[in-house]
């Protein structure tokens, strides 16, 4: 267990609206610390569609999701927000009258003051494909992701899926594998060209296989797999002989822990004020998708005014009794100099 | 008005009324239906409102385009009659359109 880190807030989410919430909490003096269940920020925008414009930013008639992300990182920068990626947070408890303790799944342990939900859709999770009997194997012969590549040296692995994930593996696993097989629904793959005639070569030389179908049983005993069934384009079963399978089906949104945390929920969405954005629990606040309340949008520049009125608050909580004064950014020289332009 | 039907997996259907221009996902969303979670909103990005049209309706909701064609790969067990929700547009041709919703979108 590493030692405990004390900040402001705990901000749950780099999505766009956990981002611009560091702004906002920045130009309050507020210091943050940003945990995401990703490898990288942006949320949806990064995992569902860095590449697809958006139109609906205010004063940006278009951007994409990537770029959105770039820019409010930029925006972000001057008040040094401390990230966390690929951590889940899976506890947040109340700790004395004004202090939360909050733990990820990375044995990371943060003492806060305020903490603001940002978690969008949820937590990012691998699909899991609903092949039956498929939780008997799932973390002993299935595996939805390659944390150490020697663990799969001398497999018999069958990767199933068609993009980058998928064929990365394939090509980067082949030469430390007993025998590779890729499986995919169709002879057509969205992944990157270079991936595919890479794969495509390793099959010409005879290095691994391609099979063409969708996964429909398993076989195999105890938590080890010995064969996949799959059912072809002609509808015709065949048995893919493997002793571990690596399904790629990119990822899904799950709420997660956040359930368990004592919030008012709506239908899986948090219920908080329109004044503060807090939930029942005072000093825990939620912004963006992951939050719900009369006339709710779900839009990215909705997110953006829900952080810009929470911050107003969590500087009550964490300097009770000082007075907020209100400043312009194109006006206040106090703002200009801590976003470094004064 | 187009009413559409969305068949559960258990067998039990649900008729909602889809308005012209709005797409079948935003229908069953609108109307709770279970199994139709739409992770990314109708951005064709996610695979999560994964339908199967019913035989006889599939020529009239027409093919699926090549992006959600790629996003299929996220789909499972994807047949002939497989569509993503959000790529069809309800209009007045669709009234009584059935659609069957996969057990899980997983």
């Amino acid at each position: 267990m590493s030692d405990v880190i004390t900040t402001d807030v705990v901000i749950i989410g780099a999505g766009p609206c956990g981002l611009f919430t560091v702004f906002e909490l920045g130009l309050l003096d507020i210091k943050c610390h940003v945990l995401d269940i990703l490898d990288r920020p942006g949320g949806q925008c990064a995992e569902l569609y860095p590449e697809k414009p958006i139109y609906d930013i205010p004063a940006l008639p278009l951007v994409t999701g990537a770029d959105l992300t770039s820019r409010l990182m930029e925006q972000a920068a001057p008040f040094k927000p401390q990230f966390h990626f690929n951590q889940m947070v899976t506890s947040l408890e109340k700790c004395g009258d004004t202090d939360f303790v909050l733990m990820t799944d990375g044995d990371l342990v943060f003492n806060c003051k305020v903490v603001v939900i940002a978690a969008g859709g949820g937590s990012f999770m691998p699909k899991k494909p609903p092949i039956p009997g498929i939780d008997a194997y799932e973390g002993k012969s299935v595996f939805y992701s390659v944390k150490k590549m020697e663990a799969f040296r001398g497999k018999d692995v069958l990767i199933v899926g068609g993009g980058d994930s998928a064929l990365d593996w394939v090509n980067n696993l082949q030469p430390i594998t007993n025998s590779m097989t890729l499986l995919h629904r169709r002879d057509e793959f969205r992944a990157a060209p270079d991936s595919v005639n890479k794969m495509r070569e390793l099959v010409a030389a005879g290095k691994m296989k391609l099979a063409i179908g969708q996964v429909t049983g398993l076989g195999g005993a105890d938590g080890m797999l010995s064969s996949a069934t799959v059912k072809g384009t002609d509808g015709n079963s065949f048995d893919v002989a493997c002793n571990t399978m690596l399904p790629f089906f990119g990822l899904t949104m799950k709420l997660g822990p956040v359930a368990d945390w004592g919030l008012n929920l709506t239908e899986n969405l948090i219920a908080v004020d329109t004044e503060k954005f807090e939930t029942n629990v005072s000093g825990i606040f939620a912004v963006g998708d992951i939050n719900t309340y009369p006339g709710k949008l779900k839009l990215i520049l909705s997110g953006f005014h829900e952080a810009a009125l929470m911050a107003q608050q969590a500087f009550r909580y964490i300097n009770p009794g000082e007075r907020l004064l209100f400043q312009y950014t194109t006006s206040s020289t106090n703002l200009q100099k801590k976003l470094g332009v004064a | 008005m187009a009413k559409i039907t969305f068949i559960q997996h258990n067998g039990n259907e649900i008729t909602a009324d889809g308005i012209a221009g709005m797409t079948v996902m935003e229908t069953a969303v609108k109307n709770q239906v279970p199994g139709i979670d739409a992770d990314c909103g109708g951005a064709c990005a996610c695979a999560t409102c994964h339908v199967y049209v019913e035989p006889d309706w599939v020529a009239k909701t027409g093919k699926r385009n090549p992006m959600e064609e790629d996003m299929l790969d996220f789909a499972f067990d994807v047949r002939d009659n497989s569509r993503l929700s959000c790529q069809i547009k309800v209009s007045d041709a669709l009234d009584g359109l059935r659609v069957k919703v996969p057990e899980k979108q997983f």
